[in-house]
């Protein structure tokens, strides 16, 4: 089955990229029929596996404030800060419907 | 000769000797890499405080209190490791002009030895591909395409053709550290491999290329693509030196929680003579469609040869292999997904100028920041990570992941010691062939046979075996048990030994190798 305006263009709001062109929708298309095979595989009664260290105890350090105070290094990176805040443009506002977005989706 | 010897025999003695100064030794690699450029290798070179770190280096030397071992030499890190100072850009426009204000966990303890950080190296972008050819700095030229053994096997189509056209791939991500070490302008690199990242192109270069056992080295500062798969790769040209550079990077790290708490002792490889206590697994699976003839029949020889050595051989079977990359599939670009979130703009890296809102700024700066590739798979991975595909995929994939982790349980609890496995389907291709398939399609054929090693965890090295009949490296794979890694580099060391692997003949290395080292012997002349 081929996937839906609706649901590429759901993709499109969670992932924040775009699909750019038609060559971007039928790379997902041929992900999906890859990961199909999946379905193949027997996994009954099989616990999913997070990860391959799952028998060990997770590693927790003493609550000890041991480094900070760079500020200074960290702010050096962004493009745009006022005193000690990074700065974005207004919140809130949801990205435009598929119908007013600039997006290859348009067309479809 | 010197830059062609392994650290342990000759480097070190020469350094502390004195017959050799780090700052010698640092200027020829930086000439060396000047001087091969052509194959984009590095895309940063530290020239300024490489030099520095040699001179200091120097001034320990003549103290006679060199750190370590590793006290000046001459290192290269792939461009995904964070470095205090030193552009990090993991090959994207996302990261373009991003210094970074720390060193991953495996460079500064590389620099607490004293080791002299050369520069970062080229990669595919963000680490996903398996040619480093998808990198926003271009492609990176495996050393061998200028190599006297491929130019002598090669048949120029027309007088035209040269080698601009004919030259192959390195293999990927890690494709410029490989390429680095393969072409002397280093002792060491550090690679990365989640997939086969550090193995595929050290089989295509040439060189060793090991993949330490999950938990076992720090991923902390090392950009991460796959958390629960990704870590850091050690390249070098002989075994022994792989094994020196693990002993200076395994350990746990408190900024890893994923490291684990065991002690790690550094260990020396023991020379092997005796295998008849061993037994080797060779996995029938791993016969994969696509594995060319000539592999094949190295991988039934290098079987013989554990043989009549008088190891115990034997065929196993590792069932879920051909669901691997399937496997692999869905949850690189789940955990993808998740990773590449963090860049948008807002605290580092490339920032859009589109000012109406900050969701319209994330997604201009991602449209603007990332390629094809990445931005495919942070589309697939949401996909397969949607409410209704939640279980149907990823939790499906993680079900079969631990299928395939427990077919190596399986294996290794019936006895079997070490897999022997080939690296890669063929050779090197060229780069003209290679990118007529899509980066997705190149991935799922070439990581078939060393994915399975990052699902389970397993330390696995790839070890340079002999030329092809193009002329072309081409390198077996070990994989052993988990933290085994001493177990599994002694017989590497010993395959080493038995195989001779020859050594790249270069015009551009024979040209600064001339003349001011003469009595060195070449530790792998040997």
């Amino acid at each position: 089955q081929k996937v839906s305006v609706e649901v590429l263009d759901h993709l499109e709001h969670l992932a924040l990229v775009d699909f750019r062109d038609s060559e971007g929708v039928e790379r997902l298309q041929k992900a999906i029929q890859f990961a199909d095979q999946l379905h193949e595989v027997n996994t009954d009664g099989v616990e999913p596996m997070d990860s391959v260290l799952e028998d060990r105890c997770l590693y927790l350090r003493e609550d000890d404030v041991t480094e900070g105070n760079c500020t200074k290094d960290l702010l050096e990176n962004a493009r745009e800060k006022v005193e000690e805040y990074f700065v974005a443009p207004p919140g809130n506002i949801p990205l435009p419907k598929l119908e007013e977005r600039d997006t290859f989706l348009q067309g479809s | 000769a010197l830059l062609k010897d392994g650290l342990r025999s000759q480097v070190s003695a020469a350094l502390k000797e004195g017959q050799a100064t780090p700052t010698e030794l640092c200027q020829r690699c930086l000439a060396l890499i000047k001087s091969t450029k052509f194959l984009n290798a590095y895309i940063t070179v530290a020239e300024e405080t490489a030099l520095k770190q040699a001179e200091e280096s120097e001034e320990r030397y003549k103290r006679g209190q060199p750190l370590g071992i590793l006290d000046g030499i001459p290192i290269a890190v792939k461009d995904n490791f964070n470095t205090a100072g030193i552009e990090t850009t993991c090959a994207s426009k996302m990261l373009k002009g991003y210094i970074s204000p720390y060193n991953a966990t495996v460079v500064q303890k590389l620099l607490d030895q004293g080791a002299v950080l050369l520069g970062k190296t080229n990669l595919d972008e963000f680490a996903m591909g398996s040619g480093s050819t998808d990198g926003v700095f271009g492609p990176v030229r495996n050393p061998w395409s200028y190599s006297k053994q491929y130019k002598e096997k090669s048949v120029p189509k027309s007088h035209f053709e040269d080698e601009e056209s004919n030259w192959v791939i390195t293999g990927g991500s890690s494709g410029g550290s490989a390429a680095a070490v393969s072409s002397f302008t280093c002792f060491a690199a550090l690679g990365s491999d989640t997939g086969g990242s550090t193995r595929n192109p050290a089989a295509h270069c040439g060189v060793v290329g090991l993949k330490p056992t999950y938990g076992l080295i720090s991923r902390h500062g090392l950009i991460p693509l796959v958390n629960s798969m990704d870590v850091p790769g050690i390249l070098t040209r002989c075994v022994d030196d792989a094994a020196i550079l693990l002993g200076s990077l395994a350990g746990h790290d408190p900024k890893d929680s994923t490291t684990i708490q065991d002690d790690f002792k550094p260990f020396e490889l023991p020379n092997l003579t005796d295998v008849s206590k061993l037994s080797i697994g060779i996995p029938k699976e791993y016969h994969a469609p696509g594995l060319s003839s000539e592999i094949l029949a190295l991988w039934s020889k290098a079987a013989d040869l554990f043989k009549n050595a008088g190891a115990k051989v034997v065929e196993v079977s590792l069932p879920h292999t051909r669901y691997s990359i399937v496997c692999y599939h869905v949850l690189c670009t789940a955990e993808v997904a998740s990773n590449m979130a963090r860049f948008d703009g807002l605290e580092y890296g490339h920032r859009s100028d589109k000012k109406d809102s900050t969701e319209s700024m994330y997604a201009a700066t991602r449209r603007e920041g990332f390629n094809d590739v990445v931005r495919g798979r942070i589309l697939s991975g949401n996909y397969f990570l949607l409410k209704q595909n939640y279980e149907k995929y990823f939790v499906k994939a993680q079900k079969v992941r631990r299928l395939i982790a427990n077919d190596f349980v399986k294996v290794f609890r019936s006895g079997v010691d070490i897999l022997l496995t080939p690296t890669t389907l063929s050779d090197a291709a060229p780069y003209t062939e290679f990118i007529q398939e899509d980066n997705r399609t190149r991935s799922a054929q070439d990581d078939i046979l060393t994915q399975a090693a990052n699902m389970a965890g397993l330390p696995a090295v790839n070890v340079p075996t002999a030329l092809s009949e193009r002329g072309l490296p081409v390198g077996l794979q070990f994989i052993g048990r988990s933290f085994q890694e001493k177990q599994l580099l002694t017989v590497a060391k010993w395959f080493e030994k038995q195989v001779q692997f020859p050594v790249i003949q270069l015009e551009e290395v024979k040209r600064h190798d001339n003349g001011v080292f003469q009595h060195q012997k070449s530790a792998s002349f040997s």
